[in-house]
């Protein structure tokens, strides 16, 4: 399989809370640190790129936020005005009047047309070569496959026009796994864990998108070795805890309870990966991000999550 | 002028007792992943057993083995007891019935389509429009519309004392706060009116006009009158939609419905928990609780434990030399030294986000009467069990 870094256009999905955002900010951020012009794209515009980074909001127009990584988050409106401009080559804009509001209301009857405007923007800088790789902060686990998908849809849909005759290239770049790869992003928990193998069966069967990685997040670390737990287990004795009380002169209590509690937690979460293994084709690449114990946010997090992205993909 | 007063700070207050006790219709909502499903299943279930009545609780989109736990598994928008055995099983005897039912998207519109076309023909084809069919399966919007829908629909037979939704997950927490009043306008809409004219009647040239030409262009003629053929035929449901989604958004601001807002102490959907809060309270909707899930237990942030695990930590060695003994022959005194070191660092390192999350609860802005978190327990919530006892932390009940 193409390595995640080598491919030109990268979406990063999963289910909300998993870490989606955090991740794609990272994978942008460790590419553009190695050499590659990376453009960073949010699509759904909340401005948690920007958060995350620090920095003034992002627009529709990239921005560079540090060396050799841009960010831009995605306008539906923008770009069907760039996308006018570009292909009708008239002064349009001028002339449509309520562009804003018949485009809203058209995008709203017709689903798909918000989705290609979306995808066709990232393909269109994707052609154009403007950036070496473009890493996608793309819709939850509920929506992407609309949003991959939209190019085949309205094939369907639209059989002539403009849009129609636009979907072709689109899908040459989107099918090609070595252009195009779908990272899915989970925690080793219930849901996300039932969501991204369930999304992965659909993203085989629906769209022409390569599942190219799963991203573990969050996962928690092992505490005992071998025999361990037994030692363990035997410092929880009512003598051995009066004993180690005694010696540090505190309660252990709360430390032996919360070992307890990493303990099932973790186990708990290992249950889960074991599913998700069996559930994923093993020709996929399974990634594992470390739960951070720590009380940064924003840049600090990106950059602990982007070195370990790198020992991950081994260089 | 008076002084200003010192900010308070958020800590837990107040039980959902009294709200569930009180409300018609209660809304869990919040950002993804927080556990919105498993906080309403829960609350219904403790409204189920605690105070009685006919209580149902309708789901999105259930976990697995939580929808088999509610007997929802394979069914679509049909309701469901919860067999009382369930609640047996979990030693509970319930006062009153618990119902369950999960949001089937497709088969709630065309119930919708059918409750209000005019006649069989244009219900059938309706039914059968291709543009219908997308809009209602892949619609984002439809699913915030569907689910306020589906509820209105539900209140109105007058079948339960108090039903629970679950929302689903919306790339914008308001986006279905807003699905009646935006779909409401969307059917009044003159551009609507405007966009099908030169279908309806062919007196007017609607190609010598600047925005067909352009939406011609780009969507294609077909398509064009596809979607013209979809909006006259649903013209002669307009009213119905219209006036139903006022009603539906009525509904929601009437005193008889109640939103709890769940969320976890992370700090991004927190901010958007927070932010949604903020939004009932400008819609003037009813925020009746704040949930917090998944909380850290307390005594990860006692001050004595942090040096006993410092200690632990440091002096690991001597430790464990004069513990072995205790511990029996077998036990070799470096396996004691790497345990205490090991537990003692995951004390430290949990603690800190421990600390991180309770400094992120006692900053919470517009906080309501009722504010509850509930512990990260270290099992999965996945029968009525772990529902109940999910339900006495909303009860604002600690066992430890």
């Amino acid at each position: 399989m193409v390595g995640l870094l080598e491919r030109r256009l990268v979406f990063v999905t999963g289910k909300g809370g998993v870490g989606k955002t955090t991740v794609a900010c990272a994978l942008a951020l460790y590419a553009s640190e190695h050499g590659r012009r990376t453009l960073l794209c949010e699509v759904d515009a909340k401005g948690d790129v920007a958060a995350y980074f620090e920095t003034g909001p992002t627009s529709f127009a990239g921005r560079e936020l540090l060396p050799g990584l841009w960010a831009m988050s995605m306008d539906t409106e923008a770009s069907l005005r760039e996308y006018l401009k570009l292909n009708l080559r008239v002064p349009v804009v001028g002339r449509i009047g309520p562009l804003a509001k018949a485009f809203d209301f058209v995008a709203t009857a017709a689903p798909g047309v918000r989705e290609i405007l979306t995808v066709g923007k990232l393909c269109f800088e994707v052609r154009e070569r403007h950036y070496d790789l473009v890493v996608v902060d793309a819709s939850a686990t509920g929506h992407i496959v609309g949003q991959l998908a939209a190019p085949q849809a309205i094939n369907e849909l639209v059989r002539v026009g403009l849009i129609r005759s636009q979907t072709d290239w689109m899908l040459d770049i989107l099918s090609d796994p070595a252009q195009t790869g779908l990272v899915i992003v989970t925690t080793p928990e219930e849901m996300p864990v039932n969501e991204t193998m369930e999304l992965a069966v659909r993203v085989r069967e629906e769209t022409t998108v390569e599942l190219a990685s799963v991203i573990v997040n969050r996962v928690l670390p092992e505490l005992f070795g071998r025999g361990e737990e037994e030692v363990f287990e035997s410092l929880r004795r009512p003598q051995v805890v009066a004993r180690l009380a005694a010696l540090t002169g505190g309660d252990p209590a709360p430390v032996l309870d919360a070992a307890r509690l990493a303990v099932t937690l973790r186990r708990t979460r290992a249950e889960h990966l074991e599913r998700l293994r069996d559930g994923i084709d093993p020709s996929v690449p399974m990634l594992y991000l470390p739960f951070l114990f720590s009380r940064a946010h924003g840049l600090r997090t990106i950059h602990q999550v982007a070195r370990s992205l790198g020992e991950e993909l081994g260089t | 002028m008076s002084p200003a007063r010192p900010r308070r700070r958020a800590t837990d207050v107040g039980s959902l007792d009294g709200l569930l006790a009180s409300r018609e219709i209660v809304v869990a909502c919040g950002p993804g992943g927080v556990g919105k499903t498993t906080t309403a299943a829960a609350a219904a279930a403790m409204a189920a057993a605690r105070l009685g009545g006919k209580v149902l609780v309708l789901t999105v989109d259930p976990a697995r083995r939580l929808a088999n736990a509610l007997g929802l598994e394979g069914i679509g928008n049909t309701e469901r007891r919860v067999p009382t055995a369930a609640f047996e099983a979990a030693g509970v005897k319930p006062m009153g019935e618990l119902w369950a039912a999960m949001l089937d998207t497709k088969e709630s519109w065309d119930s919708l389509i059918r409750h209000h076309a005019p006649d069989a023909r244009t219900r059938d084809e309706i039914l059968a429009n291709p543009l219908y069919r997308n809009i209602s399966g892949r619609f984002v919007q439809s699913h915030d519309y569907i689910a306020m829908e589906r509820l209105f629909e539900i209140h109105a037979e007058g079948t339960y004392d108090l039903i629970v939704v679950d929302t689903p997950p919306t790339r914008n927490a308001l986006d279905f706060l807003d699905a009646p009043e935006r779909m409401a306008d969307f059917f009044s809409s003159r551009l609507l009116r405007w966009l099908i004219v030169p279908y309806r009647s062919k007196i007017v040239n609607f190609a010598s006009r600047p925005f067909y030409q352009v939406a011609d262009r780009i969507l294609g003629t077909q398509f064009l009158a596809d979607i013209a053929e979809f909006f006259i035929l649903f013209q002669s449901m307009y009213d119905g939609f219209v006036q139903r989604a006022r009603a539906v958004q009525r509904l929601l601001a009437d005193r008889r419905t109640s939103f709890i807002v769940v969320s976890t102490l992370e700090m991004v959907p927190l901010r958007e928990a927070e932010f949604f809060a903020q939004a009932l309270t400008d819609r003037r909707l009813h925020l009746g609780a704040i949930v917090l899930n998944k909380v850290l237990p307390a005594y990860l942030r006692a001050p004595q434990a942090a040096v006993v695990a410092e200690k632990l930590r440091d002096d690991a060695d001597e430790l464990s030399g004069a513990l072995a003994p205790e511990l029996g022959a077998q036990v070799h005194p470096a396996q004691v030294r790497r345990v205490l070191a090991e537990i003692a660092q995951s004390y430290l390192d949990y603690r800190v986000v421990a600390q991180r999350e309770a400094e992120q609860q006692a900053e919470l802005g517009a906080v309501p009467e009722t504010l509850v978190s509930v512990p990260n327990f270290d099992t999965d919530v996945y029968d009525l069990g772990g529902l109940l006892r999910l339900g006495a932390r909303l009860w604002g009940e600690h066992d430890d």
